[in-house]
């Protein structure tokens, strides 16, 4: 059982939809006593990352993922927030202090930076884009290498170590679009809305991860 | 590589699609879920459903038709039509989009805009605003199916909507709407180079030569059509089409190909 964590950030219809289009039987969880019976979790997710986890430790779901995901290993997929609340912190905030996230990605999360474009190009980075893999994370496996996937959003994934980079990405530079350490997997992008090679994504986070 | 998004615009009119031209003339092109399964073989980058009627008739699109269209869907789709509070948004959401269109909502509740980025993330929240000629020629704001013309002044009014936390700027000539003879150009550029965030030309696309100008002259960051996508030949026979991948990369920003010198 797939449980779908609903921490009230953005739309979890289209993802679950997806994956009963796939065969997965889902569940959503909202609350830490949620967890039974489920085997494997993504973690959606739209939004504002300061608002993101503030949700989380609310509804006492930090703990209890931190506990199934780093102590029992179970396999987690981060989806574009999703992805992004894996990691160490994240510059949205609304005070202008660095937020922590939940740390179990080495990295940071950064605002895309118009300097270091080398063409301007407009934030949210929102539309089609390519992977490159960087490590044979199966997330990929049996994947057309020149698929584009959906990306939306103004933050991304930085200084991530390079073991647990599974994917970059261009938009006016070089960016880290998956990651994945051990259980832990996280794409920038949303399979769930990227035609069948999305979906062939989330069959393989399914069966492989 | 990235390359900038083409969006079929489908136009509602009860339970069917329809194509009009400068937003009069509505004629019916078939069935939305049959228009949905071709873009999702095509490979569609999003779709965008208005409603056309919706705001007339003082009610939102169905959430009923949204959440059939959810369960086929498989790209980002974006409704609008007579949506003008969050309960809407949320019940739309809700039901499977993935992005709320707002037009004459924007234009007669602003502070909707501001309410609606806060809960729901500026990225969900698109402005569609229709521009049509006054009588002495000026480009204004246009409200209610186009029927009535405001005297904002387009560029200005879509700064103030990215203030208040829009997320994308739909930018339509009604002018230049089912006509096929090229987006307004000028229109396109004066807003896009007015905002920061994306904005996306509509009204007037023919062809993948007009979208190109769009994208590269009029800086738009993607480019929607509704007449291109449904209609065939001189005739306008029905048929609903969409470009080949290979044709889509071409309109990719000239700066993006060369850093991939490909």
């Amino acid at each position: 059982m797939t449980g779908v964590v609903d921490y009230g950030m953005g739309n979890l219809h289209s993802i679950i939809h997806k994956l009963h289009y796939i065969g997965a039987r889902t569940t959503v969880i909202t609350g830490p006593d949620d967890f039974r019976g489920v085997d494997r979790i993504i973690l959606p997710g739209v939004g504002h990352f300061a608002k993101g986890m503030h949700n989380l430790r609310e509804s006492g779901l930090l703990d209890a993922l931190d506990s199934l995901v780093q102590g029992e290993g179970l396999p987690v997929l981060g989806i574009c927030l999703g992805a992004q609340l894996l990691c160490r912190d994240s510059q949205e905030s609304d005070n202008g202090r660095v937020v922590q996230g939940l740390g179990w990605i080495d990295g940071h999360v950064r605002r895309f930076d118009a300097d270091r474009m080398h063409c301007r190009l407009k934030v949210p980075h929102m539309g089609w884009n390519t992977l490159r893999a960087t490590n044979d994370s199966p997330l990929f496996t049996d994947l057309d290498a020149a698929a584009p996937y959906y990306f939306v959003h103004s933050y991304h994934l930085s200084e991530v170590p390079a073991e647990q980079v599974a994917a970059v990405t261009d938009y006016g530079y070089s960016f880290v679009s998956a990651v994945r350490k051990g259980n832990i997997h996280g794409t920038q992008f949303h399979p769930e809305k990227s035609h069948m090679n999305g979906l062939d994504l989330l069959d393989n986070f399914l069966e492989l991860c | 590589m990235f390359r900038p998004r083409v969006i079929p615009c489908l136009l509602l009119k009860g339970d069917g699609l329809v194509k009009t031209m400068r937003f009069a003339d509505p004629v019916y092109v078939g069935d939305p879920m049959n228009a949905v399964r071709i873009f999702n073989m095509r490979l569609a980058d999003e779709i965008i459903f208005l409603d056309i009627e919706a705001s007339l008739e003082g009610r939102s699109i169905s959430p009923d038709l949204v959440r059939r269209i959810g369960e086929e869907c498989f790209m980002p789709f974006a409704v609008g039509g007579g949506i003008r509070t969050t309960d809407q948004i949320r019940q739309l959401f809700r039901a499977g989009a993935e992005k709320a269109v707002l037009n004459t909502g924007a234009v007669e509740c602003p502070d909707c805009i501001s309410k609606a980025a806060d809960m729901f993330g500026s990225q969900s929240i698109v402005v569609c605003i229709d521009v049509r000629e006054d009588a002495s020629h000026e480009k204004k704001v246009a409200v209610r199916s186009g029927r009535k013309i405001t005297g904002l002044d387009p560029v200005a009014f879509a700064r103030d909507m990215e203030r208040r936390g829009a997320g994308e700027i739909m930018i339509n000539s009604i002018d230049r709407e089912g006509t096929m003879s090229g987006y307004d150009l000028g229109l396109i550029r004066q807003v896009s180079d007015a905002v920061s965030i994306p904005v996306i030309a509509s009204g007037g696309a023919g062809d993948l030569a007009h979208m190109r100008e769009a994208l590269h002259d009029g800086n738009a960051s993607a480019v929607s059509a509704g007449s291109m996508f449904v209609f065939q030949g001189p005739r306008r026979g029905v048929l609903i089409s969409f470009p080949e991948q290979d044709e889509l990369m071409a309109l990719s920003p000239l700066c993006e190909a060369d850093l991939n010198g490909s």
